[in-house]
């Protein structure tokens, strides 16, 4: 059997999914049995070498950096897999939706109170520097998503039987001890 | 109580923390707010934190922090409601008040305010004003009221039409709500004498009464169907000298209103049926739990039960026999409605937010202030005292093999007798609609909200554990009805509006699907977005209690039944579009920062 080509991103997340794929522990000697890593930082390939079967995005988007990786991820992935609370719904970092950027900027930069030293009152604005988005977008509003995996994090065994049950083929049996939240 | 100060009021409940639903009804009643000052001193009085004080006021949608009005109009925005001309009373209400609903006039006099369900759904529209309820309202009638509350009339002095049946004209109820009970079956029908029960039970151990209950197969007739028998005998085993009994009377899905009828005509019956539950547990202290759009029953419930601790029904000795000791009290809620769900409507007993637990532990084993509590619905005691008094066998004789008994069902909207109907479990949908006369039929919701939205070509399947298990709501729509618009979208806004906060999906899902929704409902939806819906349906079933796990169902259980209802609205053949557009995006971060947009 070929092995499934995955690759797997961080956009406006904690890495904190990333942590819960490691917590498949010893499991992830099986896994590198029936799938191989293309982009991702568990093996740290920066560009897609090659087309992928399976696309894992950890976070929304935030900026416009995200939303070019994400669309990379799209073209580049069969199937793409919104994983965690963030990609699915945006998460934490959407909490600043509906505070206008200049505030955010402002209580960040120049107001802040752990702001210490930035007399100059410099918002960061280098041309190099991905570009905020209005608002922190769930990764489905910027490209078509195929599957949801909820938590935050969602469990190490919800990603283990989702991969697995992807690479072979078979219906997903996610029982709510696995997907419950608590 | 007028006059009465927060100091008389904290005496009141001894100072004691977990009392603290109690308090904050009272003084709200009593200052038509709980302000900032309040806040502070019941904290210092109850000597917890303020913050404590403040998220339990926060938690229920019938407290403020700003004055409500001398008169508080809380008009139920339910889907019967629009049905039956929700829109004209609400603008008769802006129009003869002065001001808009959400607000109190500049005077201080009247708040208009939007509710959820009042369980009045058989005789909607109607609002709650000053804890009194207003049937079928008019425009017309609605500029009498404006009238008399700006004259200054006593609540009490504002009915003008006859007071409704049965002791809705009781004079400790004087209420215009009618019964309409349509069909009286063994639950519903007078044949036990007070006492009747309680003189049979003591003849008996603990045990065999919890056998019979366990013989007869009875499941928890609020919506979860848990057997009764089997909850009664965990918690009569659970370590523990204090045990509780609840009945749970806050029956906030919309569209069920049977629990208000019982305890309007079968309040000894219940109160019967918690103290049997006392016995076979082995608890002394009942709590009802019932939700605040009941208030105008509290006085005649609170007499029936004094009645019966004078007549030796209740409190010690009961039946003559020493050392079986039960008592009850009335709680109320503040409006919420996921305290419907066991553990939240323990955590609001207890002064607390209604969040439902995580379990385990269960209730039966860790329930109010710690102590193994039983959780019933009104009905299902009811039905506990019939078996005791016909016996199991008779019992099962009723209903079907899976279900036994009869279910006690609310049914409203279109059709020509909605009331309350007591039938046995195992009736088809087609035989309902028969007998309430329904017309033109387009779909049936069954169980409210949080249960399924039924299709024609399924009239034939049946009430029952087995195929349609429901709490006892139904609702018909007929084919005037644009069921998306009309019935979908409303009963997802109740879910968000009830969610209790906790788990981020049920707090934020539902959001993004009415978001959806309305898109579809715009014409701009994709078919994407219908499979989109139904995938985030199976994510809320990672929430933690029953409001999250079924908050999708209007929409899913749409999708699946009625879906060409949502392809006919489909206007591209594109299966993805939501119209992000990355220029857009980062437009307002580039004018905040002074740069080009180089995307």
């Amino acid at each position: 059997m070929n092995k499934a080509i995955v690759a797997t991103t961080s956009l406006a997340g904690c890495f904190g999914c990333h942590m819960s794929i490691l917590d498949i522990d010893e499991r992830i000697l099986e896994l590198i049995e029936v799938v191989e890593f293309n982009k991702s930082p568990i093996d740290d390939i920066k560009k897609f070498t090659k087309k992928c079967d399976i696309g894992l995005i950890e976070g929304g988007c935030c900026n416009s950096e995200n939303v070019h990786v994400l669309k990379d991820f799209r073209e580049n992935c069969k199937i793409l897999i919104a994983l965690g609370e963030c990609a699915i719904m945006g998460g934490l970092p959407a909490m600043r939706n509906g505070i206008p950027i200049k505030e955010c900027l402002e209580e960040a930069y120049i107001g802040g109170p752990t702001v210490q030293q930035n007399h100059q009152k410099i918002v960061p604005n280098d041309p190099e520097l991905p570009i905020l988005l209005d608002k922190v977008y769930p990764c489905h509003e910027v490209v078509k998503i195929d599957y949801y995996l909820p938590g935050c994090p969602p469990r190490a065994d919800l990603i283990w039987k989702a991969l697995i049950a992807l690479v072979k083929g078979e219906e997903m049996d996610l029982p709510y001890e696995v997907i419950k939240f608590d | 109580m007028m006059g009465a100060t927060v100091d008389t009021i904290l005496s009141k409940y001894r100072h004691d923390s977990t009392r603290l639903m109690d308090i904050l009804i009272d003084v709200q009643d009593e200052k038509s707010c709980i302000s900032d000052d309040t806040v502070k001193e019941i904290a210092k009085g109850l000597k917890i934190s303020m913050a404590d004080v403040e998220q339990t006021l926060s938690f229920y949608h019938f407290f403020s922090k700003t004055p409500t009005g001398k008169y508080t109009v809380y008009l139920n925005d339910s889907v019967v409601a629009f049905m039956m001309g929700r829109e004209k009373i609400a603008k008769a209400f802006e129009e003869a008040v002065g001001c808009k609903f959400g607000e109190v006039t500049a005077d201080g006099l009247i708040g208009l305010f939007n509710t959820s369900c009042i369980g009045m759904n058989d005789q909607e529209p109607a609002a709650i004003i000053n804890n009194r309820v207003f049937t079928r309202l008019t425009p017309f009638r609605v500029k009498e009221l404006v009238k008399d509350m700006k004259a200054g009339k006593d609540i009490d002095e504002m009915y003008s039409a006859k007071t409704g049946d049965g002791n809705n004209s009781h004079e400790l109820v004087h209420s215009v709500v009618n019964n309409h009970i349509r069909k009286e079956g063994p639950i519903l029908k007078t044949d036990v004498r007070q006492g009747e029960i309680i003189e049979k039970i003591t003849k008996m151990t603990p045990e065999e009464v919890i056998k019979e209950i366990k013989d007869s197969n009875i499941r928890g007739r609020g919506g979860a169907g848990f057997p009764t028998g089997l909850k009664w005998e965990f918690c009569r085993r659970a370590p523990g000298k204090q045990k509780y009994i609840f009945c749970n009377a806050d029956e906030g899905e919309p569209g069920t209103f049977k629990d208000r009828v019982i305890l309007t005509e079968k309040a000894k019956l219940l109160f019967e049926g918690m103290t049997m539950a006392g016995y076979a547990v082995g608890a002394t202290q009942g709590i009802l739990y019932l939700r605040y759009e009941y208030k105008y029953l509290q006085k005649y419930l609170e007499d029936v039960i004094e009645k019966a601790e004078k007549a030796g029904w209740l409190g010690k000795n009961i039946g003559g026999r020493k050392n079986f000791e039960f008592y009850i009290r009335i709680q109320f809620g503040a409006g919420a409605y996921v305290c419907g769900e066991e553990s939240a409507l323990i955590e609001s007993a207890e002064g607390k937010r209604g969040e439902p637990r995580d379990r385990p532990p269960f209730p039966v084993e860790k329930g109010y202030l710690e102590c193994p509590t039983v959780v019933n619905n009104v009905e299902t005691l009811c039905a506990a005292v019939k078996i005791m008094k016909y016996g199991s066998e008779w019992y099962k004789s009723l209903g079907t093999a899976e279900s036994t008994g009869t279910k006690v069902l609310s049914i409203s909207g279109d059709c020509f007798h909605p009331g309350v109907y007591e039938i046995e479990w195992g009736f088809t949908i087609n035989n309902i609609l028969d007998m309430v006369a329904g017309f033109n039929v387009q779909a049936v919701q069954v169980g409210g909200p949080s249960g399924a939205l039924i299709a024609p070509n399924e009239f034939d399947r049946i009430l029952g554990y087995e195929d349609l298990a429901t709490g006892g709501s139904l609702i018909i729509f007929n084919e005037s009805r644009n069921i998306l618009k009309d019935v979908v979208l409303n009963f997802t806004e109740f879910f968000i509006e009830e969610s209790c906060g906790s788990c981020s999906t049920c707090r934020i899902l539902p959001v993004v699907m009415k978001d959806k929704l309305v898109k579809i409902l715009n014409g701009l939806g994709v078919t994407r977005d219908i499979d989109d819906l139904l995938e985030w349906g199976k994510i809320l079933k990672a929430s933690r209690c029953g409001l999250g796990q079924t908050a999708a169902n209007p929409i899913t259980s749409s999708i699946n039944n009625f879906r060409h209802l949502y392809t006919s609205l489909l206007k591209t053949k594109k299966d993805y579009e939501t119209g992000f557009d990355l220029n857009l995006a980062v437009q307002e971060a580039c004018e905040a920062t002074n740069r080009i947009a180089n995307v």
